[in-house]
């Protein structure tokens, strides 16, 4: 009976007990500095792409298991046009920042329009989508790169120097404002995992058991906190995380509170029988790419912010590290499961590995090859763990 | 006294945590047709898959002696190899090769880098000609209907000299007029000397062709009943799958008052969404009325679910023209979530394929179809949503644990349950049952007729499509009957009976050739 619990809770958790380990193989290989303030803060500026793009794969991704390889392309293009408008044109960035979020979402329509009307094979529509627009890309920069000057707009996205959220205190040597920002989420945290377990017993619900409602607290608080303080000791909360924040309680949200979010998951499941119910699950396809391309502009610009430049060759490979991210955080190949929270962790093991490969100089070309083995390694999990289920 | 050509001895099998079989014994003599009946989940498959060596020898307990021989099967091809072939449930033609390369898929003709086609489509026409089909072996099998598959399955089976053929429910899929063309077929290789084991649900069909019924119930032999021996009824038969007579399959309604028609179409008319020019309903009318059950009779293919489809938020067909009224007033329903609103419910067909999703949760099947219904402004309240399912699984006896299991682990007659409880909570005042019954047991489907008259008692109307005549007879008010995609008959409940339906269907089925 015991063993059996075990068993289940490691199925269950299955990349965070990974994420642990691996977290702990390379803060003993690299002596402990993977975990130096720096690079936590590090860890979270560089993989902030990652993070957003990959929730918006996600939706495409629970739809069927549909991918889009345009992102990189769409990310790059985005991310020119916002580039030369601002500095060439010289456009305000407010509103140049208006006419990136409405490139990409118009982007993202017009290959949604085709996969969900038209039903084109989201591979081959986003293929051409990713040719298509690495090439304009190119085309709108001439080939060449441009700079990026506008520092109000660079802060705000998350680039330069001093991408990080002020302190109020002003205090040296320590980021007070990030701790107590680390304090306040754990207490929210805290708070709504009381109110949501008064809800239930009042109207009589199952609840879980209280220790182990309170290791898992205690066990997400101590993370939460042991991240502020690192944060704190280095320059704060990078501006990135405060987006990849924002899109991860939005879209976690979404997915998992709302009639939309319900929808995505009923057509990924069954689609005839999602049509069946009374969903429009041609809307549905439409959305997830519109949306992703609405997030690929939000990358663009926080790419070109922390670049301070726009080149041909940004965003090369955003794509594979969205999906890679998605099916190592547990989301079917086949559509219909997997959840917000599961591709961060996606996302963050994926990180782990590459700043703790190059921490301990591992050569590029085998970072690649280990990239790969953990991805297929995770999806044979998967694969294997869902047969034996039957 | 023939000679036993094959015996199954105490065979035991267990999965982790279940005895699907125990001491299960079966005795075939040569050259009869055996049926094997049961409910679902009762063993049948389980023992037929050791046989054919599915489940290898050594992960089972007991003998199986083929031809006075013990037999050890470590795969399908050892027991083939003896002449045991076993057509699924499934079938397993895979629709973009032609009808001669799936006949001898695995057992190729001529050399392993040289196959031999000529000899390949030659032999595959000889074995089509042996089960009465005209096609070419060129055909691509998608290109030939559910029945006529059937057929090439079983001249699959011949093309491997099959001596002991086993059929896993042959005619789920089938019409009356194909089931009835199967069952002759067999009857015609019983007599040049095959033997057949055939897993069935149909009791008119087990009748009218088994030598010998065994009743398997839950995982133990329970009887083997001999048609030279014992008089066989269906009543008798049911009472060995159940362990109890099933007095009244079809519960009588008492006191239903029938009211206003509730919905009616006129000059109903749908062409096929591909095929412009192919008419698929042909200027049908009919009416539903309050506190009715209405069926729809007639031959698989005979435009019954394009029907209720094409009406239900046109979610079939193209070019629809005619008028649907709900109580009385024209309504243009434009997809189906206007059909929600307008208070009717398709409960479809195939529950797996377009019914259920099978990875999520009973909880979240139940509230898939009315979403706004436990949600506020777009929000979806979780404990609003589990006191639904609750209540679903109380008032339509869903069994299960807990409304957060799959529904894809549920038994047929459950997940049918759950179907029908997601359609009951968009509050229907019309419901159309595309099938409710298909391949559940009888248990559960005398649970399903007991819903169907609670509903009409509520006042609610249903229209019932079925293949099985009885069940059409049984419990409806009124029946329609249709053919290629027409009404040619009406007959009211009372006066129906099944020869007097398919003579309706028949008459004009040779009209039309």
């Amino acid at each position: 009976m015991n063993r059996a619990k075990v068993m289940s809770f490691i199925k269950a958790n299955t990349m965070i007990i990974a994420l642990v380990f691996i977290s702990a193989f390379f803060v003993w290989q690299t002596g402990g500095k993977i975990i130096l303030p720096q690079n936590v803060s590090n860890l979270i500026s560089q993989n902030a792409y990652v993070f957003v793009l990959a929730t918006g794969m996600l939706l495409c991704i629970l739809t069927g298991g549909n991918i889009d390889l345009s992102v990189g392309s769409v990310v790059c293009f985005v991310g020119a046009t916002g580039a030369t408008l601002m500095e060439n044109k010289d456009v305000n960035w407010v509103i140049a920042v208006i006419f990136m979020l409405i490139i990409g979402t118009a982007i993202g329509a017009w290959q949604g329009f085709w996969i969900a009307y038209v039903r084109v094979p989201p591979f081959i529509c986003t293929l051409a989508g990713m040719l298509i627009f690495r090439g304009l890309s190119n085309v709108v920069l001439d080939g060449l790169t441009v700079s990026l000057t506008n520092t109000t707009f660079i802060k705000l996205f998350g680039g330069g120097a001093d991408c990080y959220v002020r302190d109020i205190f002003g205090m040296d040597g320590f980021h007070l404002t990030t701790m107590l920002t680390g304090i306040l989420a754990c207490v929210i945290y805290l708070f709504l995992q009381i109110q949501g377990r008064i809800k239930k017993t009042k109207k009589g619900y199952e609840t879980e058991s209280l220790k182990k409602m309170l290791i898992r607290s205690v066990i997400i608080s101590l993370v939460i906190l042991a991240f502020s303080l690192q944060l704190s000791r280095h320059k704060g909360i990078p501006t990135a995380l405060v987006i990849v924040a924002v899109v991860v309680l939005v879209y976690g949200y979404i997915t998992s509170k709302t009639i939309l979010g319900r929808h995505f998951y009923a057509v990924g499941g069954n689609e005839k029988a999602a049509r069946l119910s009374g969903i429009d699950t041609n809307r549905i396809y439409f959305i997830a790419y519109t949306n992703m391309g609405f997030l690929a502009a939000l990358v663009g610009m926080m790419t070109i912010a922390r670049l301070t430049s726009a080149q041909p060759s940004y965003g090369q490979n955003y794509e594979m590290d969205a999906i890679g991210s998605c099916f190592i955080g547990g989301a079917s190949a086949y559509g219909g499961t997997g959840k917000v929270s599961g591709v961060i962790i996606g996302a963050l093991l994926m990180g782990v590995i590459n700043m703790g490969m190059i921490i301990m100089r591992v050569d590029s070309n085998w970072q690649k090859v280990i990239k790969g083995l953990v991805l297929l390694g995770a999806v044979i999990f998967d694969v294997v763990s869902k047969k034996k289920n039957n | 006294m023939a000679k036993v050509l094959l015996e199954m001895k105490d065979i035991t099998k267990t999965f982790p945590g279940v005895k699907a079989l125990s001491n299960v014994n079966l005795k075939v003599e040569e050259g009869e047709i055996h049926t094997l009946v049961g409910e679902n989940g009762a063993g049948k498959s389980t023992l037929m898959n050791v046989l054919s060596g599915i489940y290898p020898y050594g992960s089972y307990e007991g003998d199986i002696f083929y031809d006075g021989k013990l037999c050890h099967f470590t795969n399908i091809k050892d027991s083939e190899e003896k002449g045991i072939v076993i057509i699924h449930q499934e079938l397993a033609l895979i629709p973009y090769m032609t009808i001669g390369e799936n006949m001898f898929l695995g057992n190729e003709r001529g050399r392993a880098f040289a196959i031999d086609w000529d000899e390949t489509y030659d032999m595959a026409d000889k074995y089509l000609r042996m089960v009465g089909l005209e096609e070419s072996s060129r055909t691509l099998a998608k290109d030939i209907s559910v029945g006529k598959q059937q057929l090439v399955e079983i001249s699959k089976a011949l093309a491997k000299n099959a001596k002991l053929l086993i059929l896993d429910e042959p005619t789920a899929s089938l019409n009356e007029k194909e089931s009835k063309a199967l069952l002759d077929l067999l009857l015609q290789f019983k007599k040049e000397g095959l033997t057949s084991i055939l897993i069935s649900h149909k009791l008119n069909e087990i009748s009218y062709i088994a030598d010998k019924i065994t009743v398997i119930r839950d995982g133990m032999t329970i009887e083997t009943l001999d048609k030279a021996v014992d008089t066989i009824t269906e009543d008798r038969i049911i009472r060995g799958m159940v362990g109890r007579s099933i007095s009244d399959r079809f519960p009588k309604r008492e006191n239903v008052k029938i009211g206003d028609k509730a919905l009616e179409i006129e000059n109903w008319n749908v062409y096929h969404p591909i095929y412009e020019n192919h008419k698929i309903i042909n200027n049908v009318s009919m009416n539903v009325k309050k506190g009715e059950v209405v069926g729809i009779a007639g031959l698989m293919g005979a435009g019954r679910t394009e029907l209720a489809m094409s009406v239900f938020g046109k979610s079939y067909g193209k070019d629809i023209t005619g008028t649907l009224k709900l109580n009385g007033n024209e309504v243009n329903l434009k997809n189906v979530s206007s059909a929600i609103k307008h208070k009717l419910a398709y409960v479809t067909e195939d529950r797996k394929d377009n019914g259920l999703i099978l990875m999520n949760s009973i909880k979240h099947n139940v509230s898939l179809a009315n979403l706004s219904g436990v949600s506020n402004k777009g929000i979806i309240d979780a404990d609003k949503e589990y006191n639904v399912a609750l209540q679903q699984r109380e008032s339509l006896n869903i069994k299960c644990p807990t409304v957060e299991q799959n529904a894809g682990n549920l038994s047929g007659g459950n997940q049918q349950k759950t179907l029908l409880a997601k359609w009951m909570f968009t509050e229907p005042e019309v419901l159309i049952l595309d099938e409710p019954t298909r391949g559940i047991d009888v248990g559960a489907k005398a649970e399903i007729y007991g819903i169907i008259n609670q509903l009409v008692a509520e006042g609610r109307s249903v229209i019932l499509i079925s293949s099985e005549l009885q069940e059409v007879i049984g419990m409806c008010d009124r029946i329609y009957i249709m053919e290629s995609g027409k009404i040619v008959g009406e007959v009211a409940g009372a006066e129906a009976t099944q020869e007097n339906i398919m003579a309706h269907i028949l008459r004009t089925s040779n009209k039309g050739a």
